[in-house]
Order: C-alpha cells, then sequence, then structure tokens
C-alpha cells in the first residue's frame, strides 16, 4: 500500500524565501496527521503544496502513489477545509456543500441527498436553505467540513479549521474531527500552531521550523522525546537545559529537557535553587526558579505549600524525565 | 450514511476534457497566459489608441503652422510654444488658472459641511439620503445643470426676482457695476460662471472630503476635548489636518475639470476666452491643431504638477 | 461609541449643510418647473402660465427623437465595450501581481482624470492623421475610453472583497477554471458589473465634450441640447428635454446605488 501522501526532497520557495526547504514527509492511509509549527514555518504551504494550490520549485509528491506535481487542484481527490472556510457567500448552505457533486455532473436528486446526509453526519440537519451569513462561526465551520467530505476524499486537508473558534467550541469540534476521521477512515491532514490541539488529536506530528521539519513522530514522541531545543520549547513549553547545567545535574554535557510537570520540591537532597516568580494557574501553580542563572519552571500541583518568592528551595525529578538530546541540539 | 463507504476512488482524476478543459489546464499551468490574454484587449484599447492618440497630439504641438498657406509644418520647432508666451495667450492661461483656483477653494468651503455633517452625523436612512444628494447630481446631465443656471442668472430669471422681491436688486446692480468681475447682467459675468463651475464640480470636492473625514476616528476628536482643546481648536488642529488629504484629492477634480472645461464659459459668461475655448477654436475654424495642441499641453503641465504636489501630501489614499 | 455631546448637531452645522445640500438641488428641480412654461422667447420667472402643451410638441420632433436614439445606441455598445475591458483589466489587477499594474490602474483613470477636451481633441486628431472619417463608431470609440474606468472601480471593489480563498475553494471542490468563473466568480461580482454598466451607460448617455470631438454631423442628445443653448430655436422644448434627461439618468444612478448597497451585504461573508 503506498503512502497517503508523500513528499520526496520537496521545496517551495518564494523568491529569496524558502518557505518549505528539502522536505521528506510520509503521511500513512488513514492516519490523522498533524503539521505543527509556528507561522511561517512551512507547514500551510505544506497543505497547498498536497491541495495543489502551490507547485513544488523541486522534489516529488505523490498522493497514493501517484504523481501530484504538474496536476491542478481540480483534478486532485484532495479537499481543503480553508482557515476561513471560504462558504460560497452567493449560495445557500445545500449548494455550498453540493457543489463538488454538482461540479462532476451529478444529478440534482442525488446530489440534495447526498447533501443533506452530509449535513445530518455534521449535525447540522434542516440547515440547507440558509445562506452562509446567517450562520454561527462554528457552523459555517461544520458545513465547510460537509462541503469537502461529501465529495468523499482520499485525503482531507484541514488548515488551522478550529482557530476562529472559541475555546469551548473548539474542544467539542476536536472530539467530533477524531470520531468522523476514525469512522470514515479518511486520511486527515490537520494544520495547525496549536501544540495541545496536535497532541490531543493527532496519530502523528511533524513538527515544522523554518520550512523544515524538524521531528516527526506521535504525540507521546514528539513530547516525551523531543529531538531538538525547538521540538522541546515549542511543544509543551519544556525546560530546555544548556549542557553546562546538564552536566552539574546530571553529568552530562548534552543538551536536555526537563518538563515543568516532572519536577517536584524535596526537603533533603536533590538540587539548590531560589524562587524568583510564582503564578496560580488554577489546577496548578507555576513556580520559576533560578538554578546557577538559568530559568527552570516548575508546576505544582493545587494543594501543595507554595513557596515564596526568594525562598532557597530543593528541587529533584524521575531519573527517566530528564531527556539528552545531544550537544548540538 | 453513504458518505461512510470507503474511498475506493483514484487519488488523482482524469481531466474533464473538451477544449474548455484543456484551455483550463493550460491557463492553470502558465498563469501568465492568461494575465497575457485579459490585459490584451484593454492594453490595446487604452495604452495603444488612447496613449497613442495622446502621443500624437503631443507631437503636433511641436510642428508649426505656416502662416501664409495655413497649413500645418511638419519640422521639428518650439515656435509654437513661443507663442503660448504672447501676451494674449498668457492671458488665455493665467485667466484659466485663477479661475480654477477660486473655484477649487469656493468648492471646499462650501463641500466641508456637508461632508462632515454627512460622515459624522448622518445615520442610518439620512446618511442614505445624504449620499444620494451628492451622488445625483454628481451623476445628472451635465449640460442640463449648465442649462439650469442660465434660467437662474438670466436676467428675467429667478434670482433677479428673488432679489426684486427683497428690495436687494441694488446689490446685483452694485456687484455688476464692478470691474473686473461684473458684466451686463448675471449670465454675462465671469461671476456667473464662477458660480456655473461651482455648482458643477461641487459634488467631486463633497465625496472624497467626507472619505476622509469618515477615517477620522470619532475618539481622536473626543481625546482632543479631553485634552482640553476648544471646539475651535479641535477643528484647526485635528479635524482639518486630517481632512486635507481629502480636499486636495477633491480639488485635483475641482481644477482639472474646469482647466479644461469650454463649455460653461461659452454659455454664461464674457466673451474673454479660457484655454479650452482657445483649444477648441484653434483646432476647430482656425485649424491651427499644433498650437491647439500645445494649449492642451498646458492644462496636463499643470495638472502634473499638481498631482505631484498631492501625491506628496498623500491626496491619493482618500480617492 | 460616541458621547451625548456629539450626538446633538451643531445649528449651525445643520444648516449650512442644508443650504449646501439645497444649493445642489433647487437648480435641478427649478428645471421642472420651466418644462411646463407658458413663456416661449424668455427665461421669464416666476412662468406666467403652466401648460402640458410643449410635451406633445417635443413628442412629434423628428430631431429629438433621432438624437435621443443615437445616444441609447452610442451608450449601449459603448457600455458593452466597457464592461467587457473594464472587467477583463479589474480581474487582471486583483486576481494577480504582477509588475506594472500600479502603471495599468494610471492608465484606466487617464481617461476621466485627463480634462474631457484633451481626450477630445487627442482622438480628433488621431482620426484625421488615420484618415478615419466620423461615424457612428467614432462616437463610441470615445465614449467607451472613459466608460471603463466606472466599470474598472466598481468591480475592483468588490474583487477585493471577495475573500481571495473562495476560488481556490471551488478549484479545490473540482471546478476548473471556466467553471469557477461561471459558479463562483460571475455570481459574486454580478451585481457589481451591473452597477458599473449602468453608470456607465449614464456617463455615455451624458457626455458632451468628447463628444463633439468625435462627432461628424450625427447629434447625439447632449449635442442636441448644446445646439439649443448656444442657438435656441424653441426654449420650451430644450426645457421639456432637460427635464426628461434628468429623469432618465436618475434612475440607473438609483439602480446602482441599490446594487451595489446590497452586494455590501452579500460579499464579506467569507469570514
Amino acid at each position: 500500500m503506498p503512502y497517503a501522501v508523500s513528499f520526496q526532497q520537496v521545496s517551495r520557495h518564494f523568491g529569496s524565501v524558502r518557505a518549505v526547504d528539502a522536505v521528506d514527509l510520509e503521511i500513512e492511509p488513514g492516519e490523522f496527521f498533524a503539521m505543527l509549527g509556528p507561522s511561517g514555518s512551512g507547514k500551510t504551504t505544506c497543505l497547498r503544496l498536497i491541495a495543489g494550490f502551490e507547485q513544488p520549485t523541486s522534489g516529488h509528491i505523490e498522493i497514493f502513489g501517484e504523481t501530484a506535481e504538474g496536476v491542478p487542484p481540480y483534478r486532485r481527490n484532495v479537499n481543503t477545509v480553508f482557515q476561513d472556510y471560504a462558504l460560497f457567500p452567493h449560495l445557500n448552505v445545500a449548494d455550498n456543500v453540493a457543489y463538488g457533486l454538482m461540479i462532476r455532473g451529478v444529478g440534482k436528486a442525488e446530489r440534495t441527498r447526498e447533501a443533506e446526509a452530509a449535513l445530518e453526519m455534521v449535525k447540522l440537519p434542516g440547515y440547507g436553505a440558509r445562506k452562509p451569513g446567517q450562520l454561527s462561526g462554528g457552523q459555517r465551520q461544520r458545513v465547510a467540513l460537509a462541503r469537502a467530505l461529501v465529495n468523499k476524499p482520499k485525503v482531507l486537508l484541514l488548515d488551522e479549521p478550529l482557530g476562529a473558534l472559541d475555546l469551548k467550541l473548539r474542544e467539542q469540534m476536536q472530539e467530533e474531527l477524531k470520531v468522523l476521521q476514525k469512522a470514515l477512515g479518511i486520511t486527515f491532514v490537520f494544520v495547525t500552531h496549536d501544540q495541545g490541539e496536535a497532541l490531543s488529536m493527532a496519530d502523528r506530528i511533524a513538527v515544522f521550523n523554518d520550512g523544515r521539519i524538524m521531528q516527526t513522530g506521535t504525540p507521546e514522541e514528539i513530547y516525551r522525546r523531543p529531538k531538538t531545543r525547538f521540538v522541546a520549547d515549542f511543544v509543551g513549553s519544556s525546560n530546555v537545559l544548556s549542557p553546562q547545567l546538564t552536566e552539574k545535574l546530571a553529568g552530562v554535557a548534552e543538551w536536555s529537557s526537563l518538563r515543568p510537570e516532572d519536577i517536584r520540591l524535596v526537603t533533603d537532597g536533590g538540587h539548590e535553587a531560589t524562587v524568583t516568580g510564582t503564578s496560580f494557574l488554577g489546577s496548578a501553580t507555576r513556580l520559576t526558579l533560578d538554578v546557577a542563572g538559568e530559568k527552570i519552571n516548575v508546576l505544582l500541583p493545587s494543594g501543595t505549600r507554595v513557596p515564596a518568592q526568594g525562598e532557597g528551595v530543593r528541587f529533584s525529578w524521575n531519573s527517566d524525565a530528564l531527556h539528552l538530546m545531544g550537544a548540538k541540539a | 450514511m453513504s458518505i461512510a463507504a470507503a474511498p475506493a476512488a483514484a487519488a488523482i482524476l482524469p481531466g474533464r476534457g473538451g477544449i474548455g478543459g484543456a484551455l483550463s489546464d493550460a491557463f492553470w499551468r502558465s498563469p501568465k497566459l492568461l494575465l497575457f490574454l485579459m490585459l490584451t484587449p484593454p492594453l490595446l484599447w487604452l495604452g495603444v489608441i488612447y496613449l497613442g492618440s495622446l502621443f500624437a497630439l503631443l507631437l503636433q504641438s511641436f510642428f508649426s503652422i505656416d502662416e501664409f498657406s495655413g497649413l500645418v509644418v511638419r519640422e521639428f520647432t518650439l515656435k509654437t510654444y513661443g507663442e503660448l508666451l504672447r501676451p494674449s495667450n498668457l492671458d488665455i492661461i493665467v485667466r484659466t488658472v485663477t479661475m480654477a483656483g477660486l473655484v477649487t477653494i469656493a468648492s471646499a468651503i462650501i463641500a466641508f459641511p456637508i461632508a462632515y455633517f454627512a460622515a459624522r452625523y448622518a445615520r442610518g436612512r439620512w446618511k442614505a439620503v445624504f449620499y444620494l444628494g451628492v451622488m445625483l447630481p454628481l451623476w445628472s446631465s451635465y449640460l442640463v445643470k449648465v442649462y439650469a443656471w442660465k434660467l437662474i442668472l438670466a436676467k428675467e430669471g429667478i434670482l433677479t426676482w428673488v432679489f426684486e422681491k427683497l428690495h436687494l436688486t441694488f446689490l446685483i446692480d452694485g456687484w455688476l457695476a464692478l470691474p473686473v468681475v461684473g458684466g451686463n447682467s448675471l449670465s454675462v459675468s465671469p461671476t456667473g460662471t464662477f458660480l456655473v463651475f461651482v455648482y458643477v464640480w461641487l459634488p467631486f470636492m463633497i465625496l472624497p472630503v467626507q472619505a476622509a473625514l469618515e477615517r477620522v476616528p470619532g475618539n481622536l476628536l473626543e481625546a482632543s476635548a479631553d485634552l482640553g482643546a476648544s471646539p475651535s481648536q479641535t477643528f484647526r488642529n485635528v479635524l482639518l489636518p486630517l481632512a486635507l488629504p481629502g480636499v486636495i484629492a477633491g480639488s485635483i477634480f475641482t481644477f482639472s475639470l474646469t482647466l479644461g472645461d469650454y463649455i460653461i464659459p461659452q454659455i454664461v459668461g464674457t466673451s474673454h476666452l479660457f484655454i479650452g475655448m482657445a483649444v477648441y477654436a484653434h483646432q476647430g475654424t482656425a485649424g491651427n491643431i499644433p498650437l491647439a495642441a500645445a494649449f492642451t499641453v498646458v492644462p496636463v503641465v499643470i495638472m502634473g504638477i499638481y498631482l505631484w504636489l498631492a501625491k506628496r501630501a498623500g491626496a491619493f489614499n482618500a480617492l | 461609541m460616541r458621547s451625548d455631546k456629539q450626538n446633538s448637531t451643531p445649528m449651525g452645522l445643520k444648516i449650512a449643510a442644508g443650504i449646501g445640500l439645497a444649493f445642489l438641488h433647487l437648480p435641478i428641480l427649478l428645471i421642472f418647473l420651466y418644462a411646463f412654461t407658458t413663456e416661449e422667447k424668455s427665461y421669464q420667472f416666476p412662468p406666467p402660465g403652466l401648460t402640458l402643451k410643449w410635451f406633445a410638441v417635443t413628442w412629434n420632433r423628428p430631431d429629438v427623437w433621432e438624437a435621443l436614439g443615437l445616444s441609447v445606441r452610442v451608450a449601449s455598445i459603448s457600455t458593452v465595450i466597457a464592461l467587457t475591458l473594464g472587467t477583463l483589466c479589474a480581474a487582471a489587477i486583483s486576481q494577480t501581481k504582477f509588475f506594472g499594474r500600479e502603471a495599468i490602474s494610471l492608465l484606466v483613470i487617464l481617461p476621466i482624470a485627463l480634462p474631457g477636451i484633451i481626450t477630445g481633441i487627442s482622438l480628433r486628431s488621431a482620426f484625421n492623421l488615420a484618415e478615419i472619417p466620423f461615424s457612428f463608431w467614432t462616437i463610441v470609440l470615445g465614449h467607451a475610453t472613459f466608460c471603463v474606468v466606472v466599470v474598472y472601480n466598481n468591480a475592483v471593489a468588490r474583487f477585493r472583497r471577495m475573500s481571495g480563498s473562495l476560488i481556490e475553494a471551488s478549484m479545490d471542490l473540482g471546478a476548473d477554471g471556466f467553471q469557477t468563473f461561471r459558479h463562483v466568480i460571475l455570481p459574486n461580482i454580478g451585481t457589481a458589473l451591473l452597477a458599473g454598466g449602468m453608470l456607465a451607460f449614464a456617463l455615455s448617455f451624458d457626455e458632451v465634450i468628447v463628444t463633439t470631438f468625435t462627432a461628424g454631423q450625427q447629434a447625439t442628445l447632449p449635442i442636441w441640447m448644446l445646439e439649443e443653448l448656444v442657438r435656441p430655436r424653441q426654449r420650451p422644448v430644450t426645457n421639456v428635454v432637460a427635464m426628461v434627461v434628468v429623469l432618465v439618468t436618475f434612475l440607473p444612478i438609483l439602480a446602482a446605488y441599490h446594487l451595489t448597497r446590497d452586494g455590501d451585504q452579500i460579499s464579506g461573508q467569507g469570514k
């Protein structure tokens, strides 16, 4: 079985800007794949390369084993949920959803039936007669999803689809998208800058920075065993310790990452530090410690005593929590 | 759910086929081809026919006319431009530019309260009334507007009648007796010409000023008042500078339109020529195309300088 | 959003704005009154009497009908040309980025930015140089040149408000360029084009300065009126024609206003 999407040394340059730089990428069929990274890291360009809105400057792209470069977007059996939804303002919801079927020449009756089924699937039954302008942001998002899925694409691309929704709605949609993806078995490729979203939804994640993929792996791998300082810092704001500090604390002169929730305060043993700041986060309290001139964040579970600013404390961690990333991460 | 059926179709679909499909693919593959095809007709029309005509006209201003035969001599010379500097021709230029300047100033003064009201106070229905109230006169027939003023300014017309009823006829008579601005009646005086010019071009001033004023955030004025400025100080120091780009944008229209007009001074005004009338006369009955061409260069040069100054003042953002 | 202080409009401003609007409209209303006057030889005010007679006289004047017919034909064809050229230009300018965009938008605006007399005389001398005789088509050529800009302006404004991803969305859903144009672009810019077309029609219908240079012996309605203004023959007929012209130009302007206003509500829903 070929990969759903595969990139071989794909680059996309805009003038002197290397938006995507020699990227290798393999996405398995049926996978929920997230492309995570800050804005301008090349993740959206990668998505647009799959959709066909951009063409690679060099390299080779395959979709289910078929060469994709040079193929216009309208001939790719790939559909996109756009960041701004891009619903057609002049068409009602049903016609929006049925647009792809209409273009393919599906008859009116069948079109209407399939559109209504797709709307039902995204929990908007009976909304067909409304205009996109009459819908809330969350509803438009669902219509955009139905409009893409009704075509039964081989790959569904989602470009920050939850970015415009408020927190509660976003969490609900994350859950629904996951259920939907498992039920349909369609390969989802999902672009986001929200690490929490990527970790909770994706089967695998590619972390982008500066047009390159820093690391690809399961959420667990990315979270627990970041390969670079960037990944450690971007995914879950882990403490990144310099080789000097790591040598002092663990005896190895390498970069390392240490998650704030893995650190605990101890009464004796461990290492000395000074509290330079505290902030209450609700479910926990974040301490900022000064350790030999470097800052380390610690998450204290609620209920434990919070030391005062300027107080000297001792801290320790489970032996496997400190993750080494090599001398040149 | 029909959708849940596993997707079995190909990842890459075949093309639509036919000429439409092939053309579509070609355009997608080379967007430059599409751009080229889209731009060719308008560029041929505007770039070749229109600009070509303008350049041909410019070229002819460097020819001259043989004084005996009346034929155009097709040799490069600056002689025709020299003729522009004759006192009678200079007179025409000075008269036109002065008129354009006065018309622009008067339009700005009358336009400001209307634009200000429409931009800051009119809401909902009134906003629409004001918008249409400016748009309808702007778009309604130019000749009809000029004609209306011929009716108004006629000796037996409404203006004389109103002044008579108010027993103020002496005011009109006194004004008409003045040198330079006066004349036999309002419809054959420079004052009449001025009034019609202001009337006809006024909407062109209101719209950009209104657009500029609408961009002034309301809280800016409140901030100024908060800082202790009196309303007149706020007007002078905050509102006026912010509205100025709009005024300049509007003045481009009023100035340019006045410079080039030849119908208004012909219908309402004295026998003294304006640039437009001179151009019309020289190209028509006199058949002196080179001089007519040289005359048209005058407003172009003036407008060029004016636009350059306006651009430096940031007026184009208000267009 | 606004303080109470600002909600109460200053009296002076109200009066000044009111006088300004009256100044703009009273002269046009006066035309309506004069269309009914019994006075034939002068512009006497107040009219000595009112009559409907001149409407009948005007109705039976073949020269008026001829001029009107010519104006309508010229305006229709100029509008069609302006729609084509203006839309092409607007699409090219707003959908792509290329070197020289600024120059092209300047070129489109030039025919109305320059005084009409310059456009007129340069076209006339170009016709002379190329030995093209004056005809219906020389009038159309001049009119279409300055009508392009109103269509262009309307279309560019609509293109700008149209969410850029709509076209991508259409292609993503399987529509090629032509299908996207037909099913997405055209419905979205349609009302703007209609409005632009109507304004172009009004502009052409009313144009006199360029027309005096590009028309031969034929008279459009404005040319007919100009002749009446310079050498009046039957003043009351001119009055009636003036009134009809005002009414005829108001219709497309009002329609265009409504079309673009609704358009504002339609578009901008992409987000």
